[in-house]
């Protein structure tokens, strides 16, 4: 196990210094730079390139860059004077994070509710619907469900509040909008998950030795069902990170995704790379964990991965 | 011990023995594989339905944009966002431009990339990953090790830098995806090769003699065929969402050419006043998406009837 764990996570961190590296090359290779505007002369600019080691040779500013980021500095937006990256992150990711973690608990707590209710009454109307559901949900773009929640809810019936993010009733649209896909995601995963443990003898057994329906359900097939899930845990957090790029502009939510969009294209070269970077870490990180819990909770996977 | 009985008399019998022209006679038609696949693609209603939704939808992509006299980057000051009529069928955008048209000439970007980037994809994935699982060895560990590393980045944040870095187009759209995405379909196809290349059709092969290239192209590139298009199919959804990701946000396709993304994020600047604007680009992407899975799924039980879902 233990060399599992540490083969995974050197991976892990030659994945981030790939990623640093060639977000680094593509930064540079952005055609314009962030200091262009109508009021720069050239002393200024000359200045500003200075003070941002512009003028040293590209590999050097690498260098110079990985550096600082060992340290865990991200160093100065290029746009907002005199703001740090980290302060940014810092301000940001607190939205982002409670919105994600909103959105996932949506997802997981009612795709699974849907998926185990779909299975055990399977053919039935209530499958039926739950499976249109599920197949409605994974073919509606996440930028467009938001909206779809925004203009019924909030312009059409006035329900609730369409942008900003001040208390839970302003969680609740951006975070449905935004967990939405999992859900139907994760309902289909388990009911399929679901119908295949239901066939299993060990299912068989618990029924011939009397157990209650419930418990069968709860002990012995919930429990097995649910292993596929975990491997799919790793992608999910990634499409729910990029879905905050949408959903975030979407309800004008102050949160990472909204700033990571608006840097790219003002080409805001430290903020771009600092994000990224916190990205990459963050799901990088993610699959870690998620690649280490499967390996727990299914040993099969040590062995064959070794 | 008695005897059980006497030995029967053989001349009550006539020996019948075998029919050996009728024991191999072919009942039925033979069907090959993909006339199996397509008799049972037939029998799955959803699946037919959502062939013909797609399959309507490249008709109109076709000939929408000559049914109307109006041309997509035409504009008119005097009809802008006009609700739909019998002049402009589904209305006019701010500029005045008839979004019929633009809806169809959207419907050609965005299908377009959708089926090329996907084409692409697994045409690269295909390659690398038949490669490297058929001749494993150092190949195959130094393919690995960098999908292993490549695996872990998040494709959507390189093709944003990517679109940045590159003149914005259907070009560069296409070209930032398969870069990103080529991996997934490398993967699969090297699990898939070795797993076939052990078969015992592929040990006959090379006794004959069969060069290394015949035995990928002809023996077990047709194996894996059905598995190939199934995931295929199923990447074409995802290749149009990213592409109406990033148009939404303004990093793909830029007016006045069109893509349904794209339409999607001019009409959602007035989604409050003329939610109909956001409601036609929505429509087709969601239903494109939609019946695109649908027919995935379709092709999938199709193809490989053992996966057969449920």
């Amino acid at each position: 196990m233990g060399r599992y764990i540490l083969k995974r996570i050197l991976i892990s961190l030659a994945t981030l210094l790939v990623l640093v590296t060639v977000v680094f090359a593509l930064v540079r290779l952005m055609p314009g730079d962030p200091f262009s505007s109508e009021k720069m002369t050239p002393q200024v600019r000359q200045n500003l390139e200075r003070y941002y080691g512009f003028d040293k040779p590209v590999l050097e500013q690498y260098l110079t860059y990985m550096g600082r980021l060992v340290r865990g500095d991200l160093g100065y937006s290029m746009k907002y004077a005199n703001v740090t990256v980290n302060e940014i992150i810092a301000k940001a990711f607190p939205y982002s994070a409670d919105l994600g973690l909103r959105a996932l608990a949506i997802a997981v707590s009612v795709g699974l509710t849907l998926g185990v209710v779909s299975a055990l009454n399977r053919k039935k109307p209530i499958d039926a619907v739950c499976v249109v559901v599920a197949i409605i949900g994974t073919s509606i773009p996440d930028f467009i469900m938001g909206y779809v929640l925004q203009y019924f809810f909030g312009i059409r019936w006035g329900l609730l509040p369409i942008a900003q993010y001040k208390g839970f009733a302003y969680t609740i649209l951006p975070s449905v909008g935004l967990g939405f896909y999992t859900l139907a995601l994760v309902s289909r995963l388990m009911r399929s998950s679901m119908l295949e443990v239901v066939q299993q003898d060990y299912v068989k057994t618990a029924r011939a030795k009397g157990a209650s329906r419930f418990r069968i359900v709860r002990k012995h097939m919930i429990r097995n069902a649910i292993l596929p899930i975990v491997t799919v845990l790793g992608p999910i957090t990634a499409s729910v990170l990029t879905g905050t790029f949408v959903i975030e502009s979407i309800f004008a939510i102050p949160g990472m995704g909204k700033f990571y969009v608006s840097s790219v294209q003002s080409l805001d070269y430290t903020l771009v790379l600092g994000m990224t970077v916190f990205f990459g870490a963050f799901l990088v990180t993610a699959n870690l964990i998620v690649d280490v819990l499967y390996g727990i909770v299914d040993p099969r996977i040590r062995v064959a991965r070794g | 011990m008695e005897a059980i009985g006497d030995a029967p008399d053989r001349s009550l019998f006539e020996r019948v023995g075998k029919d050996r022209a009728g024991m191999e006679a072919i009942e039925r038609p033979n069907l090959t594989y993909w006339q199996d696949a397509w008799r049972r693609l037939k029998a799955n209603r959803m699946a037919v339905f959502a062939l013909c939704v797609v399959g309507l939808y490249v008709v109109m992509a076709v000939v929408g944009p000559w049914m109307t006299s109006y041309s997509y980057t035409a504009t008119d000051a005097k009809a802008t966002d006009a609700l739909p009529s019998a002049e402009h069928w589904f209305g006019t955008d701010m500029l005045g431009r008839d979004l019929w048209s633009r809806v169809w000439m959207g419907a050609r970007t965005s299908l377009m990339i959708g089926f090329v980037a996907t084409l692409l994809n697994t045409l690269v994935g295909g390659l690398i990953g038949g490669v490297a699982g058929y001749y494993g060895g150092a190949v195959d560990m130094v393919l690995m090790r960098v999908v292993d590393v490549l695996y872990g980045i998040p494709y959507i944040i390189v093709a944003i830098l990517m679109m940045v870095v590159m003149e914005p187009g259907m070009g560069s759209l296409i070209v930032a995806m398969v870069v990103t995405r080529w991996i997934g379909m490398a993967r699969f196809v090297r699990g898939e090769v070795m797993r076939v290349k052990e078969s015992d059709f592929v040990a006959a092969a090379r006794v004959l003699g069969a060069s290394d290239a015949t035995i990928l192209v002809r023996h077990i590139m047709p194996n894996l065929m059905g598995l190939i298009i199934t995931n295929t199919m199923m990447a074409i959804p995802n290749a149009i969402f990213t592409e109406a990701f990033l148009s939404f946000i303004g990093l793909g396709i830029q007016p006045p050419e069109c893509s349904w993304g794209l339409l999607a994020r001019e009409g959602s600047q007035t989604l409050s006043i003329y939610p109909l604007k956001l409601f036609f680009p929505a429509f087709f992407i969601s239903t494109t998406m939609l019946a695109l899975n649908l027919l995935g799924d379709g092709l999938r039980d199709a193809l490989d009837p053992r996966l057969r879902g449920e």
